[in-house]
């Protein structure tokens, strides 16, 4: 199976949510350090919902589709729901089949979201 | 050197024949006779070394200490008790760190390295002098990828208070042949009690190394880039500096004689190898030399450079600006490694991408992150050459690129 779907594809093309935020309720900052991956988030919640999310960084397209899908997943979501996204879903919401070394890749975006909540 | 002849000696090509392995800088392929080799001992004499007094532990011990002298052999030391066992490069340059870096590195020290290292020979080197109180000097690249050395001003690195020089004589990412006699003459010349360390882990399976001419005291490799089993690391280190050091695992057949209140451990170089070692895979790391020594090592480095010249070549026809090849421009000073950023892709697609064709190359950072803060990029994508490659697979990463357009866009 083709890891490069029409929907990874397409979030990598055009990412969703992409840039930042002038003044986040809460940033984070994740690196792989398997490859030099970065990523940034920042969001505004109100009343413990994502009003708004914004992602940028450097990395492989999986982990920049993984970013767009994730963010454009969570907006509206309240901070309870975000805690409940784990591996198992996220991968589920990518839609492909990973090997062991591209689901850090893919999971990177899930980690830094955390970090937002934690 | 018939390409065609010599794939067949390696049995992965059988069972993947389309396979194109361009990550030997990683790890190499092994030949039958290597796998052979290893097999032997455990059909028949796998007995511990040194141990017994019975046959096959003799023919063991025999077996394993002759490879010993072929390596010393092979790389021209003086004697074979300079040849030390390990698990790997980065176990043999942590030997030394460890073994004769605490017993010689003070306060206000220098230790020295440069920004193109491998992890493996920049980490100890960092720790030991955080951890004594010693400065960590970082001798950086020229912008074409070469050790950014002035020999004429050489003194502005190279002091009294410098204790160890620690370089790689090839560089696994820009491919950069460094001039390794030339600076440890220098060196020498300036302060004679600088202690050089050479990481010739991408030196030794690619070209000729010759310890004794090179003037440095201590170099290292690993038999799994060259064609031997993994597990096994080789550390050269003059005698007399080996008897002076500390041993670095203690326990069984390290030692001559055990008290209650003292140990007398053995001469080098037993001292540094306690445990049972990697039998099997010493003994056929000898095979893998002997591979080595018929095709010849002047034809290996010649067959990689016009590998290397090829590819070169041809990334740069095709893909003009859009590639950006890393490390020097000329292929005397260059091994046969070419890692590049292409067209603001991410290394780890090209690397997906080129896998689905069944390309293997290296995506990321190769175990050497100040040198990609050095250049300036995240990751790189990287193919190495050996002496199973041939200019087709230089084509199949042509083709694989466009392929890489195609699908990313």
């Amino acid at each position: 199976m083709n890891i490069y779907s029409e929907v990874i594809l397409d979030h990598y093309r055009y990412p969703r949510n992409f840039g930042s935020i002038k003044d986040p309720s809460k940033r984070s900052v994740l690196f792989n350090p398997s490859c030099g991956d970065k990523i940034e988030l920042d969001v505004i919640f109100k009343k413990d919902k994502v009003e708004e999310i914004k992602f940028r960084g450097q990395g492989c397209a999986i982990s920049q589709a993984s970013a767009s899908i994730l963010t454009d997943h969570v907006l509206g979501k309240a901070k309870d729901e975000l805690k409940k996204i784990d591996k198992e879903f996220m991968i589920k919401l990518l839609g492909i089949e990973l090997g062991p070394n591209r689901i850090k890749c893919a999971l990177l975006p899930l980690e830094a979201l955390h970090k937002l909540i934690s | 050197m018939d390409i065609k002849s010599l794939k067949s000696d390696f049995p992965i090509f059988k069972n993947i024949p389309s396979l194109v392995y361009l990550d030997s800088t990683a790890t190499s392929l092994k030949p039958k006779s290597v796998i052979d080799k290893e097999i032997e001992y455990y059909e028949k004499y796998s007995a511990n070394v040194f141990r017994g007094v019975y046959k096959i532990s003799e023919k063991a011990t025999e077996e394993y200490e002759e490879t010993r002298k072929i390596i010393a052999d092979f790389i021209n030391a003086e004697k074979t008790d300079e040849i030390i066992f390990t698990r790997s490069t980065t176990e043999s340059i942590n030997l030394v760190a460890y073994s004769l870096g605490r017993k010689i590195i003070n306060q206000g020290d220098d230790i020295v390295t440069s920004i193109m290292e491998h992890h493996s020979n920049f980490v100890p080197w960092q720790q030991l002098a955080l951890e004594n109180g010693a400065t960590f000097k970082v001798i950086d690249i020229t912008d074409d990828g070469f050790l950014d050395l002035d020999f004429a001003m050489l003194d502005k690195i190279i002091t009294k208070k410098t204790k160890i020089l620690a370089l790689t004589y090839i560089s696994n990412v820009l491919g950069t042949i460094n001039p390794i006699k030339k600076i440890a003459k220098a060196v020498k010349s300036i302060n004679p009690k600088v202690i050089v360390v050479v990481d010739a882990a991408q030196a030794v399976p690619h070209m000729n190394v010759n310890v004794q001419d090179l003037g440095c005291d201590f170099l290292t490799f690993s038999s799994h880039k060259m064609l031997g089993p993994t597990g096994v690391g080789v550390l050269w280190g003059r005698y007399e500096l080996l008897a002076e050091m500390f041993p670095f695992n203690y326990g069984g057949e390290m030692i001559q004689e055990v008290y209650i209140d003292k140990t007398i451990f053995k001469s080098p170089p037993h001292k540094f190898e306690a445990g049972t070692p990697h039998i099997s895979g010493v003994i056929a790391l000898k095979e893998a030399i002997n591979y080595l020594k018929r095709i010849g090592m002047d034809h290996v480095r010649a067959h990689e450079k016009k590998i290397l010249h090829y590819a070169i070549d041809s990334l740069e026809t095709e893909y003009g600006k859009k590639i950006k090849i890393i490390g020097p421009r000329t292929l005397e000073n260059r091994a046969g490694i070419v890692a590049f950023t292409f067209a603001g892709y991410h290394s780890h697609d090209i690397a997906q991408v080129l896998d689905e064709e069944g390309v293997c190359i290296r995506a990321g950072h190769h175990c050497a992150m100040p040198l990609h803060n050095r250049l300036g990029v995240n990751a790189s994508a990287r193919a190495s050459f050996y002496i199973y490659n041939t200019n087709y697979d230089v084509d199949m990463i042509v083709n694989g690129l466009k392929k890489v357009i195609k699908i990313l866009g």
